[in-house]
């Protein structure tokens, strides 16, 4: 079966590639686009490893066939920081160690984004209920919850 | 803790880790993130039978298939005869870590591996997977420990004889070894007990839950020379047991570690690594696996699962005079249960006269058991911390009280032998007893549990180099991965000794050619032991640099000294000179003697065993045998919390862990011997809205041992919660819980039959 | 999966013709979150994957005369942020809301959640207690099918080949209506529902209730819809007595099985503490 063209945005840059009806779009990401900064953990959106945003949607892209980035706004990890300014919220995961292996974090990272930008002052029961699709299994979450209060505090303010 | 109330420029400090901004834009390479031209995609097949003999298997069709580049079975591995089964001194088996790594006339579990294929497409390869033609005999299987150890269960090895007991047995069983730890005399010390507590319990198979699944690249060209890209708590590990496998010499194998998305104890062996080499070889091409989530549950291993009984006493007044474990642990398909461990420590925390602790190794049809933080420790806690708790409410004392009590100290001796040195146990306690969560009030339904936690933490072989770089910055290389934030530390303590700036120090873990050995990162060693060799090396270099000073300036050695990154003259009478920096040396060391670089190699001893103490709060429905938790403080011994973000961090995630195995994680086989639940919908870790904030306080009784005073501190959190839940449990509802998981139909039932 | 064809139509008719033209195996992706599960784990190997996403009366949604026609494909997410909605029938959103997590939110839709047909499915005790009517269209034009005819067995549906539901309509309420659905998970997040129950139900002027309808989900091969929970309520001021009726209706109704997510036991007993928590929402929903 020949492969899928597919036309989409990432990260704000138009891109172009070929995938198999199968793909997942988080499958096209890693292996044919190699924005390897989304992670695979178990490729049926129970970990949310894979969290892209999808026109303005935090979604599972394991959930996400690749065809269906045709003509969509995607954006991934690689796009959070703007060159070498970080994003606040990666800013304060790292003065926090809301990180310890980092195998989740840019999961966390782009839910917690989307997060802010629809709710910029959640309680703390509201952010972990937005990050329950989020597994992480080093940091008992902890850290991670604070530096998203933080953030959102810190925004308040400014 | 301030470092800088202790005396310290950077100990104590909350500096940002060296490899933080590549972890938070997505740029660190873990395993699954590498890739090489040209490479393969590897897929194994599993068996989907718990027990079975392997009568035939057939790849013909397998290897027709367009896109197929090789095709293994355990037929393609050495075979390594029982007398070869350990080489060198220390483990693994292997034997059984040939057997478990493809299947060799049985398979033993659900998910064994019995071949693997090599395919130009993922597609392909699993294609190819399903036309491998494997007849099985299928033999009934035994996956619960008590079954596994009845008279008539189904024998997983018929060469497998009970070690440790006298005489050895004339039949096979499923018992691997019978250990014993014992002081005193515990019949006497029962009989000299007033209130006696004896329990049984039993907890299931856990999985270490690691968010990434194994993967690695491997290339192997003809010559034999192999090259492995794989996140692993150990490359000199995969480096040694792919070696052992595959009858390679260890010099013919490089290993580069990727960064690791979690370990907890389940990334310290091999699964993947020697197939892919082997596949590599076959092909000539290089090869990545990446384990499906799936593959990770039904093939790795998962740590043990239990039957436990305990028994302790105490007169009157709470003094305990005796106390008594006998602990049953399954260990998968293999032998290799923790119960050894879990003996040790379970009891240490208390000084207790009589103690004896027997151990059972048991095999069943399940995956092969590996380490879980603080392995056996706090499967054994569960049980002892539980026990003592219903010990002090038969007794009227506060359990804290009661554990203050009869609290190990300096002194003390274990039941397993040493006598401990300066411990903060009951510096634990002590501050357990001031934490405002013990005056929270508790409404109807909640409950607080306490229980606590002794680990002894481990040293081993660690490798490391110091380097001073032209400018005068430093490069730090250690030999062991680094899993909870072990760089930032290894670059805390080296900049404590150079006395430079944080950020002129850089951490990196090298490849195996790059430092001599190093055991795997484990025990709770890689700040204690890779700290005291990157220590040493870095006072070596800051001696090399005094003697550079003392030939610029034509003095004594003795007449310099070396401080805020400095070398000066010691005294007025060394002479004038002005200070020369870091920097000014480096830039000279061409013409005063050539590069300074330090390598250090040490089997490091003296770890500081530590305990933890921790607080829990619950809230249980009593409709529905839901549990939640409402406050949970955990305090813990760290000896030195060289970088305190990442101590909190590690206790932290432990009582996650510690909370998820209380509560709702197991292991769910089906009658048929198949794992039910592979996957994190059924296979339940905390998520984030299950959990409340988890306090921690830092104690520090600095380990005499240690430059810097350090203890490991990852393995101690995951110990007591267990116990502190059932605990809170207990207060909360009047119901002691003695199966794991706690969940909301064994609550429920167990509130309704009102025992 | 080789071979496998996808498709993304612009109306209903030509999705209906290509499903209704296929020779093998078909199904339909709205969001996605149960379809390619089952793709990557083998469970289903379509020939053909035809994606509703494109077909606008999908995946919109509107109100007239208070009652809402809804996109079977819109993203719950979507029905979640909506005020009126939200604040009208409070079970079926937060019922959906409470499928998966935030990521699966963003694609996961009524339409998806009720055709996958799983018997633990949480909105579709809400929708039947809602009183929820799908309109289906297929080779033969269009029907309208109450949502409790929809499921037949788990994972099956008695829509014929080549059907697909198009919207999800509610009816207008009653004055004094509430509804409400809960469910019992181990965790407090993403797993699939052990019991789940939705009740909805109109007060008369005086507090009386004049009309209920109650479901019971993951307890039978398909939610149920439990006419004796609804006899218990109806008549009643929904006092204690009535809520013991309705634990002991909603028990004797529920018929569920042993398996890794709970016992028979269990569930029967937490189908009657949901129906009465269920319920008291409901009451103070309606009320206000």
């Amino acid at each position: 079966m020949a492969k899928n063209h597919v036309t989409t945005t990432i990260n704000g840059e138009p891109v172009e590639f070929l995938c198999e009806t199968q793909q997942t779009l988080l499958d096209v990401l890693r292996d044919e686009l190699q924005l390897t900064g989304s992670k695979e953990g178990c490729a049926s959106g129970d970990c949310g490893a894979c969290s892209v945003m999808v026109d303005d949607r935090v979604v599972c892209s394991c959930l996400v066939m690749g065809v269906e980035a045709e003509g969509k706004s995607i954006e991934t990890i690689e796009g959070m920081a703007d060159g070498d300014q970080l994003h606040p919220l990666q800013q304060k995961f790292l003065e926090n160690a809301a990180l310890q292996c980092g195998i989740c974090t840019p999961g966390f990272l782009v839910a917690a984004k989307a997060l802010l930008e629809k709710n910029p002052d959640p309680t703390e029961t509201e952010v972990r209920y937005w990050l329950a699709g989020n597994l992480c299994r080093c940091t008992g979450y902890d850290k991670i919850i604070r530096s998203v209060l933080e953030v959102a505090e810190e925004a308040k303010g400014a | 803790m301030d470092g800088n109330a202790n005396g310290y420029r950077w100990i104590g400090t909350r500096t940002i880790r060296p490899d933080g901004v590549d972890k938070v834009t997505g740029r660190a390479a873990f395993g699954a993130d590498f890739s090489l031209p040209g490479m393969l995609v590897g897929k194994i097949l599993r068996s989907p039978h718990a027990h079975a003999r392997i009568l035939r298997i057939n790849t013909d069709k397998a290897e027709t298939v367009p896109g197929v580049k090789a095709v293994v079975t355990s037929a393609d591995f050495p075979e390594i005869p029982p007398a070869e089964a350990t080489k060198g001194s220390s483990p693994p088996n292997y034997r059984h870590l040939s057997q478990n790594l493809m299947a060799r006339e049985k398979v033993l579990y659900d998910g064994h591996a019995v071949a693997a294929v090599a395919a130009t497409s993922a597609a392909i390869a699993t294609e190819a997977l399903a036309l491998i033609e494997v007849d099985y005999e299928i033999l009934p299987h035994v996956t619960g420990v008590l079954e596994a150890m009845a008279d008539e269960a189904p024998v997983l090895h018929e060469d497998l004889f009970t070690g440790g007991v006298d005489p050895k047995p004339e039949k096979s069983s499923n018992i691997a070894k019978r250990v014993e730890f014992a002081i005193g005399d515990t019949d006497a010390g029962f009989d000299a007990a007033d209130v006696i507590v004896e329990r049984d319990y039993d907890t299931e198979g856990i999985h270490q839950g690691y968010i990434e699944p194994h993967a690695v690249v491997a290339s192997m060209g003809a010559d034999r020379q192999a090259n492995i890209w794989c996140s692993s708590q150990g490359h000199f590990m995969v480096r040694q047991y792919c070696a052992g496998l595959l009858n390679m010499s260890i010099g013919d194998i490089k290993v580069t570690p990727a960064e690791i998305g979690g370990g907890f104890g389940g990334k310290t062996t091999v699964y993947l690594e020697p197939v892919a080499l082997l596949l590599s070889k076959k092909s000539g091409l290089p090869i990545k696996m990446v384990m499906t989530r799936e593959e990770v549950f039904r093939g790795t291993g998962p740590t043990s699962g239990s039957y436990m009984t305990i028994k302790v006493g105490a007169k009157r007044d709470g003094t305990i005079t005796a106390a008594e474990a006998d602990l049953r642990f399954f260990a998968g398909a293999f032998p290799g249960a923790p119960v050894h461990l879990g003996c040790m420590c379970g009891f240490t925390p208390y000084d207790i006269e009589n103690v004896k602790a027997i151990g059972y190794d048991v095999v069943t049809n399940r995956p092969k058991a590996i380490s879980y933080r603080a392995p056996g420790a706090p499967i054994a806690a569960f049980g002892i911390e539980s026990a003592i708790d219903e010990l002090a409410k038969k007794l009227g004392i506060e359990p804290l009280a009661l554990r203050e009590m009869n609290a190990a100290k300096e002194g003390t001796r274990t039941a397993y032998g040493p006598t401990l040195g300066v411990v903060g146990f009951e510096e634990t306690l002590e501050a357990a007893k001031m934490h405002p969560q013990m005056s929270e009030p508790l409404g109807p339904n909640q409950g607080r549990g306490i229980a606590s936690g002794y680990w002894f933490n481990v040293g081993g072989e660690s490798s490391a180099s110091v380097s001073i770089n032209e400018d005068g910055t430093i490069t730090v290389t250690s030999g062991a991965p680094d899993i909870g934030g072990s760089r930032a530390s290894l670059c805390i303590m080296a900049a404590e000794i150079f006395g430079v700036d944080i950020d002129q120090v850089r951490a990196v873990i090298g490849d195996t050619t790059a430092t001599a050995f190093n055991r795997h990162t484990g025990g709770s060693r890689v700040t204690f032991a890779l700290g005291a060799v990157v220590i040493e090396a870095a006072e070596d270099c800051v001696r090399q640099l005094r003697e550079r000073a003392a030939k610029t300036w034509d003095i004594d050695i003795d007449a310099v000294e070396w401080e805020n990154g400095e070398a000066r003259p010691a005294g007025e009478n060394a002479g004038k000179f002005e200070p020369l920096t870091l920097m000014d040396i480096a830039e000279k060391t061409p013409m005063t003697g050539g590069p300074i670089g330090v390598k250090k190699s040490s089997n490091v001893q003296g770890p500081g065993p530590a305990f933890g103490t921790h607080i829990c709060d619950v809230e249980v429905d009593r409709e529905t045998g839901h549990v939640k938790i409402l406050r949970y403080t955990a305090i813990q011994d760290a000896g030195r919390a060289i970088h305190p973000g990442y101590v909190e961090g590690q206790m932290q995630g432990g009582v996650a862990q510690g909370i998820g195995w209380a509560l709702n994680e197991e292991y769910i086989y089906g009658e048929d011997g198949r794992l039910q639940n592979p996957g994190f919908l059924d296979y339940r870790i905390p998520v984030a809205s299950d959990l409340p904030m988890i306090d921690t306080v830092i104690v520090e009784i600095p380990n005499p041992t240690h430059p810097f005073g350090v203890r490991g501190v990852g393995e101690i959190p995951i110990i007591p919660p267990m116990a502190a839940v059932a605990n809170a449990i207990e207060d909360a509802v009047g119901l002691r819980l003695t199966s794991l998981p706690m969940s909301p139909p064994k609550v429920l039932s167990a509130l309704d039959d009102g025992h | 999966m080789n071979g496998m064809r996808y498709e993304a139509p612009s109306s209903v008719d030509e999705a209906s013709a290509l499903l209704a033209g296929a020779s093998g195996e078909t199904r339909v992706l709205a969001g996605g979150t149960d379809l390619l599960v089952q793709l990557r784990s083998g469970m289903v190997a379509p020939e053909l994957v035809v994606d509703v996403k494109k077909i606008k009366e999908m995946m919109t949604y509107s109100v007239s005369d208070g009652a809402y026609t809804i996109g079977a494909a819109v993203p719950s997410a979507q029905l979640h942020e909506d005020a009126d909605l939200l604040g009208m029938w409070t079970g079926v959103v937060e019922a959906m809301d409470l499928v998966g997590s935030t990521q699966i939110q963003g694609r996961a839709s009524l339409g998806g959640n009720l055709c996958n047909a799983s018997p633990a499915a949480d909105s579709v005790p809400a929708m039947i207690s809602a009183g929820a009517v799908c309109t289906v269209a297929g080779p033969n034009g269009r029907r309208d099918v109450p949502v409790e005819e929809i499921c037949t067995g788990p994972g099956q549906t008695s829509l014929a080949k080549g059907e697909i539901v198009v919207t999800i309509n509610l009816p207008k309420q009653a004055p004094r209506t509430g509804d409400a659905y809960l469910r019992f998970i181990p965790r407090t997040e993403m797993d699939i529902a052990v019991v789940g129950v939705g009740v909805c139900l109109t007060l008369d002027e005086g507090g009386t209730c004049t009309d209920a309808r109650v479901s019971l989900g993951a307890v039978a091969p398909t939610a149920l819809l439990v006419k004796e929970c609804a006899d218990a309520l109806v008549g009643t001021k929904v006092d204690d007595a009535a809520m013991a009726n309705l634990d002991a209706a909603a028990r004797a109704a529920a018929s569920p099985i042993d398996d890794k997510r709970g016992t028979v036991e269990f569930r029967t007993k937490v189908s009657g503490v949901l129906a009465r928590r269920a319920a008291a929402i409901a009451l103070e929903r309606a009320g206000s």
